[in-house]
């Protein structure tokens, strides 16, 4: 009989090959899914995973890709990591995105056709802005009136949802688009884009964000009395409080970073690749990035090579849509397995498995 | 405002509006009573909503179609269920999981039934009382759903209270070391307490796609599984105050859909908001003050047990 033994402390080993591990569980556990929807395993796989980087057809295309794709994935989950570290848990990042995006754009587009530089650094801190405030909506109910912050965080994701509609139907609809919604392309207004940075790259503004918000959570994480009181809260709350933590006011700042992270992403999204505010600008970075999070053991460094693997199995499913005709649902469905096996696998971090003889008691 | 809007009518409409939340309260209420806390809610509705929308299509029998929905809500949380009981994972984070994989694998399997109309699920005839006026509409005219959605609660509530089993159930969402000291075995009844759980949120999306919509387009639950996750706190864990919030919000969100219809002046996202909004004001107001709801949560609400002897 197999029993479960707590480990000391968990195992630096495992808690490194855990997410490799989960990765390949995954991919087994996929190419049944691709083998049961009737596809080559072997050949999906390889589509999703290879194809993407190294086949001479596609990759000229699909790797600048990567950046673009990993960039948001990033930047939310940095933000994000930090809160799950602490135990606080901000699941709306989707709906900070939204509000970024919408608040970047609509800062860009109340002085067109205004020409200048200052135009869009503004938009930038309007976007970080707009996704912190949206994410003090949850941190001030949990911390005032002790509101679960995860459910009104997600319930907000919904309420964002109708504002960018309200938005791409109503305010922020170009007035040259002969009725159809949606805002201006802001890729096409010099003083309000985002473009490539170096050609055939997909280096944007964005993705430098994400590369910077990877060093600071790095160093906060490691060097700063803050990064300590955040790892000591999740692990000890109480031994936290009488170290001096202030509960509420961690709450408040996790939701603040994680915000702005979120609401970063969305305004360089809507700036550079997608280029307006459409009722469909959003296609659930913010969810994902939550399996990034996790991917990446909520480790700075980790997330870096976990955003740029989701943004793989992006690219890849694209792909594998347009050469097997696999549905891009199945790709979502991947994703949420990778969480799975992710979570099932820690048990081996945190946990010596003993074959142990039934014991008379 | 309430030009056009028949009362009694949508009195009777809210009864069906409340029924995938209060099924889906229900199941999760039981769940929290053994001390899990599963956020997949709203991925074990859809996934009841594709599976029951799919055997309904398949057999041409609705009935069986619930029954479909009951079973895929109940294999969704299977998932759950083995990840934290026995490979105890945090349960936050794998009811999240279990929401983005059952969207997901939804929205894959339900790829050929877009468009399709399912088989109706028929009224129950209650012959001469269904004439009655205003009674006649609000309480004999609806499909058995509806009144089993109420039974639920019923037997819920009694469950808990007055049998051994939901003493025990009780005791381990209390203390598991406890309960466990004594000899029950505590991951086992919390396993059949999360597919019990499974089963009434695939009852629920079920009820979704068959009778509220009735089709199936992906992502079409829209929050109804975190909206019961919030009457569950809304309700102080207490079956009867699920039923109450659940015609509440069934109400508000009939209320914005008649506005809708009857051409309010009020602009369509607002109304469409409103429950989203209204949740999140009353988990405000039940979450404060001196009897706040989280006082009466199980003990050991989201707590993993591992028996180390």
């Amino acid at each position: 009989m197999l029993r479960l033994e707590k480990r000391p402390s968990p195992s630096r080993f495992w808690q490194a090959a855990t997410p490799v591990l989960a990765v390949i569980l995954t991919m087994i556990a996929g190419g049944i899914m691709f083998w049961i929807l009737g596809k080559n395993p072997f050949e999906a796989i390889r589509t999703i995973f290879w194809d993407p980087l190294f086949n001479p057809d596609f990759a000229a295309y699909s790797r600048p890709q990567l950046l673009v794709k990993a960039a948001p994935l990033i930047l939310i989950a940095i933000g994000l990591s930090l809160g799950f570290r602490a135990g606080i848990w901000n699941i709306g990042a989707e709906g900070q995105y939204i509000m970024g995006a919408i608040c970047g754009a609509a800062a860009g587009l109340a002085v067109y056709p205004v020409e200048s530089r200052l135009i869009f650094p503004v938009m930038v801190l309007a976007g970080a802005l707009g996704g912190l405030v949206w994410a003090m909506i949850p941190a001030l109910l949990k911390t005032v009136f002790r509101t679960n912050e995860i459910l009104v965080s997600l319930l907000l994701v919904y309420v964002a949802q109708d504002i960018l509609a309200m938005m791409a139907l109503g305010a922020l609809k170009n007035p040259e688009g002969q009725g159809f919604p949606g805002s201006r392309n802001l890729g096409q207004i010099p003083a309000m884009a985002n473009p490539e940075l170096i050609a055939g790259t997909g280096m944007h503004w964005g993705v430098m964000a994400a590369f910077m918000a990877v060093i600071a959570a790095y160093i906060l994480l490691q060097r700063h009395i803050l990064g300590f009181h955040i790892k000591l809260a999740g692990q000890a709350p109480r031994a936290a409080r009488f170290a001096g933590v202030n509960p509420a006011a961690l709450v408040v700042l996790c939701f603040a970073i994680s915000g702005a992270l979120a609401g970063l992403a969305g305004v360089f999204e809507v700036t550079g690749p997608a280029g307006q505010i459409t009722i469909d600008f959003n296609v659930g970075y913010g969810f994902t990035a939550i399996i990034v999070a996790f991917l990446g053991r909520l480790n700075p460094i980790g997330i870096l090579f976990a955003g740029l693997l989701m943004a793989l199995t992006y690219i890849g499913g694209e792909l594998a849509q347009f050469m097997l005709g696999l549905p891009s649902a199945a790709i979502q469905a991947f994703q949420g397995m990778l969480l799975f096996f992710l979570l099932g696998t820690d048990l081996l971090a945190n946990y010596r498995i003993r074959w142990a003889k039934r014991e008379v008691v | 405002m309430f030009g056009g809007i028949d009362p009694a009518l949508l009195i009777a409409s809210l009864m069906g509006a409340a029924v995938p939340i209060m099924l889906a309260a229900s199941g999760e209420l039981v769940v929290e009573k053994s001390g899990v806390l599963n956020l997949g809610v709203e991925g074990m509705m859809i996934m009841g909503a594709i599976c029951g929308f799919a055997t309904a299509v398949g057999t041409g029998n609705p009935y069986l179609g619930f029954v479909g929905g009951a079973a895929g809500g109940a294999a969704l949380s299977v998932i759950f269920a083995v990840l934290t009981q026995y490979l105890l994972t945090n349960q936050v984070a794998t009811g999240l999981a279990l929401t983005l994989f059952g969207l997901g694998l939804s929205s894959l399997i339900g790829q050929g039934y877009v468009g399709i109309k399912p088989p109706a699920t028929g009224a129950v005839p209650f012959g001469p009382l269904a004439d009655l006026p205003f009674f006649g509409k609000v309480l004999f005219g609806h499909n058995w759903m509806i009144y089993l959605s109420v039974l639920v609660v019923a037997l819920v509530w009694w469950v808990l209270k007055y049998s051994r089993t939901g003493l025990v159930l009780r005791a381990v969402g209390e203390s598991h070391d406890a309960a466990h000291a004594l000899g029950y075995k505590v991951t086992r009844i919390r396993v059949m307490a999360i597919m019990f759980g499974g089963a009434l949120a695939g009852l629920g999306g079920a009820y979704v796609s068959l009778v509220r919509a009735p089709l199936w387009v992906d992502g079409i639950t829209a929050g109804a599984g975190w909206i019961a996750l919030a009457i569950v706190v809304f309700a102080s864990w207490r079956p009867w105050r699920v039923l109450i919030g659940a015609y509440l919000f069934g109400g508000i969100s009939q209320l914005q859909l008649n506005l809708q219809v009857a051409g309010s002046s009020i602009p369509v996202q607002y109304l469409s908001m409103a429950p989203y909004l209204i949740t999140i004001l009353v988990l405000v107001m039940m979450s404060s003050g001196r009897a706040r709801a989280s006082l009466n949560a199980p003990a050991a609400l989201g707590q993993n047990f591992h028996a180390s002897r």
